[in-house]
């Protein structure tokens, strides 16, 4: 049972990190239909500006509190990130969004491939390992908690239901929803479309990057490479949770995590990715709409 | 539209301002997308611990390039393509070509023939021996792409059904041939024909629960797809050695005879000197046909009711199905027949390795393929072999450009350069040309005569 709960709480952390990248996924999808394949790599970039802020801030201000630096981290990677989701929407996705279908996924997967290379190119292939930020680790009941768990479920909470709020409560928020739902009708009561876009892109990469950050402070490492599988599952995540909903990303993202630890702790680690893919191919099958999403209205 | 941008625009000094202004912005927006990547890198030092190492006058560069660069946007690019655009519209030209040169007539045979030639002149040119570079890494490797990336338009350029998981066929391929010849000692004449089935039943077996998903969710299903066989092609390591790949696998023969140094291989029967440059030639023909194969097949396939029903599902799913077109039975057989194209490939691949790993069949390479696809222009089979041989052959050229290393110095490696470049590329064209190289829809069925449209005229449905 103590096992089982440990595994739970391991499945529930990773579920976080992967619903915080899946908000992006479904924000953006649910709002231009396009799936932003660079996303992933957005939040390899997060964890990369983290990881260059936290050498910097160690190596000129040595004794400084680790919840500052962490701050300071999470900080500066969502501004850095904002700024490229904000420029790589502005040249690579805007000029095709009147285009067919497949344009601008074709443009996402290129970004995609540019920023993982361009990571390999100007920070080197090797995998970038740090040590441990966040040592604390409780013990209660036999189940041992860290406090980079405890972290990362924090403020996954706070930022949901921050975010939760501004999509639901805010003009900003009714400004999005509208816009998702008739892009023209929008822009004719005199939402500015562009504006709206451009600003659900920067949110996306904001929580891309807390992402990466404790992306990053969880497992101590970061690689040019870590965009694609955390971006697959995540934009799984999303598609599990019913896309274009927001706690519905979030429980995928968590209902993916639980999937991944409880299979590698009960059966074979090595098959988790398969038995993620297998379930998500299921969910699809049954209910192609996903847990939380609405249902796909067939216009003629 | 255009209109208000030119009046601004006019005084030139106005324009210069207006670019200085935007320069400025430029400039500063690339400073704070660079000053972390660029300026600053991580490093290990000896101890293994990660340092910081600054670099502030290559982000200078980087700066000063995207500043400079958005000024020549500002102040001659866009005016001058604004006037194009004006000057076009007033002089009421459509983007339709009615008139062809000769050359634009006979360009496929003209095409057809220099591909049969190419290895004889490029022998002719360099010797056999010099010839393996050019026969191997540009013809046989662009041929692979332009093979994978036609059967992959059967599927999603002609029933618009979008596939990023196209590469696990090109696997089930490549490991039929290297499992059953190396256990079983079968031959590759029999084994390339038993490949694109077990391809194309993988086709159907995926296919058919997923086929019911529309547009989107089918891509993502088919890319969990495509992610499962190579984690399975991984993790199963009694039949496929996992990572470590199955080596040794054998090669293709020409009827029977071998290309090798013994008493019965190609060279002694024929008395020429040996050299291993005759088996990739042999090669190089092999996937030519199999290239062409692709194309009759597709083409005759398109005056077909089947082919036919393809590309009606792909402009209108809805009004396909209440025309009475079974939509499942038809998307089926797009998904089998393109997936036993990539299964012909597979097994090609196989052979002319020698070695299959799960390294190979990665996302990234699904997403090449579907990337020529639509860079081509969706079902031109044309279009797609030109970006084939520019996006696959540009980025094989990156391998041979030894001499940037004079000017960059001895540390510059231009292979590291080879994705990042291919996937600007990909982005660029994308915008500028978003229907692809060749962009135009020739209908199957005309009245008279055939008249290509553009395909910004036409609408697809939801696939």
């Amino acid at each position: 049972m103590e096992y089982f709960i440990q595994q739970l709480l391991n499945g529930l952390t990773l579920g976080s990190i992967y619903g915080l990248i899946a908000i992006g996924y479904t924000m953006v999808y649910g709002i231009v239909g396009m799936i932003n394949f660079a996303h992933g790599d957005v939040f390899m970039l997060g964890g990369f500006a983290a990881l260059i802020v936290y050498l910097v801030l160690t190596s000129i201000f040595i004794g400084l509190p680790v919840a500052v630096i962490l701050l300071i981290m999470m900080v500066v990677a969502m501004l850095v990130v904002s700024l490229w989701n904000w420029v790589i929407e502005r040249v690579a996705y805007r000029p095709l969004r009147g285009s067919f279908r497949l344009a601008p996924l074709i443009t996402a997967i290129g970004m995609s491939i540019v920023l993982s290379n361009f990571i390999q190119v100007a920070q080197g292939p090797r995998n970038k390992p740090i040590p441990a930020l966040v040592r604390d680790v409780y013990t209660v009941a036999g189940i041992s908690v860290s406090l980079k768990q405890i972290l990362i479920l924090v403020i996954t909470a706070v930022l949901l239901a921050v975010f939760w709020y501004i999509v639901k409560f805010t003009a900003l928020g009714r400004a999005q929803r509208a816009t998702e739902q008739d892009r023209k009708m929008a822009a004719l009561l005199g939402i500015n479309v562009d504006r709206t876009i451009s600003i659900t892109f920067i949110m996306g990469a904001a929580l891309a990057a807390v992402a990466g950050t404790m992306y990053l402070m969880y497992y101590g490492v970061a690689s040019f490479t870590d965009g694609f599988t955390p971006g697959v599952k995540a934009f799984t995540a999303a598609v599990l949770g019913g896309i274009g909903s927001l706690p519905g990303a979030v429980l995928g993202g968590v209902m993916i995590g639980l999937i991944e630890s409880l299979w590698s702790a009960y059966f074979t680690i090595a098959y988790k990715d398969v038995a993620t893919f297998a379930i998500l191919a299921f969910v699809l099958i049954f209910k192609p709409t996903g847990i939380l999403g609405r249902p796909e209205v067939e216009k003629v | 539209m255009s209109n208000a941008t030119i009046v601004t625009g006019k005084t030139s000094s106005g324009l210069v301002r207006r670019g200085l202004i935007e320069a400025f912005f430029a400039a500063l927006i690339s400073f704070g997308m660079f000053v972390l990547y660029i300026g600053l890198k991580t490093d290990q030092n000896i101890h293994n611990e990660l340092i910081i190492v600054q670099r502030w006058g290559l982000l200078a560069i980087f700066v000063a390039i995207a500043a400079i660069g958005r000024f020549a946007v500002i102040v001659f690019l866009r005016p001058h393509l604004d006037e194009r655009k004006l000057s076009k519209a007033r002089s009421g030209e459509l983007e339709i070509s009615t008139d062809k040169t000769f050359l634009q007539k006979h360009f496929l045979k003209f095409a057809l023939i220099l591909m049969i030639l190419y290895p004889m002149i490029v022998v002719g040119i360099v010797g056999a021996q010099g010839s393996l570079l050019y026969v191997d890494n540009f013809g046989i490797q662009i041929l692979i792409y332009v093979m994978l990336a036609w059967g992959l338009n059967i599927v999603v350029g002609l029933a618009g059904l979008l596939d990023l998981g196209y590469v696990a066929f090109y696997a089930v391929g490549a490991y039929s041939y290297a499992l059953l010849s190396t256990h079983f000692g079968l031959s590759f004449w029999l084994l390339l024909p038993l490949s694109g089935i077990f391809a194309a039943l993988w086709g159907v077996i995926l296919g058919f629960p997923v086929l019911r998903l529309r547009g989107d969710y089918l891509a993502i299903v088919t890319l969990a797809f495509g992610e499962i066989i190579r984690l399975v092609l991984i993790n199963w390591t009694d039949v496929t050695q996992g990572t470590f790949g199955i080596s040794g696998v054998p090669k293709a023969t020409l009827f029977g005879i071998k290309f090798d140094a013994s008493a019965d291989g190609f060279a002694k029967i024929f008395h020429l000197p040996m050299s291993s440059a005759y088996y990739k030639i042999f090669l190089f023909y092999l996937i030519l046909a199999l290239c062409m194969l692709t194309a009759y097949v597709t083409i005759r396939l398109r005056r077909m009711p089947i082919g036919r029903a393809w590309e009606a599902l792909r402009e209108d799913e809805i009004a396909c199905r209440s025309l009475g077109i079974n939509t499942v039975t038809t998307k089926l057989t797009a998904f089998a027949t393109g997936a036993m194209f990539g299964g012909f490939a597979g097994s090609f691949f196989a052979a002319r390795q020698g070695f299959v790993s799960p390294e190979s069949f990665v996302f990234l390479e699904s997403a090449v393929i579907l990337a020529i696809v639509v860079l081509g222009g969706m079902g031109s089979l044309t279009g797609i072999a030109i970006a084939a041989v520019v996006m696959v052959g540009g980025t094989e050229i990156l391998r041979e450009l030894d001499f940037l290393k004079a000017v960059f110095g001895p540390d510059f490696t231009p292979e590291l350069y080879r994705m990042l470049l291919f996937g600007l590329a990909m982005v660029i064209v994308m915008l500028f040309k978003p229907r692809g190289f060749v962009g135009s829809r020739s209908p199957t069925a005309f009245l008279k005569e055939s008249k290509s449209v553009s395909g910004s005229f036409t609408k697809e449905g939801h696939g």
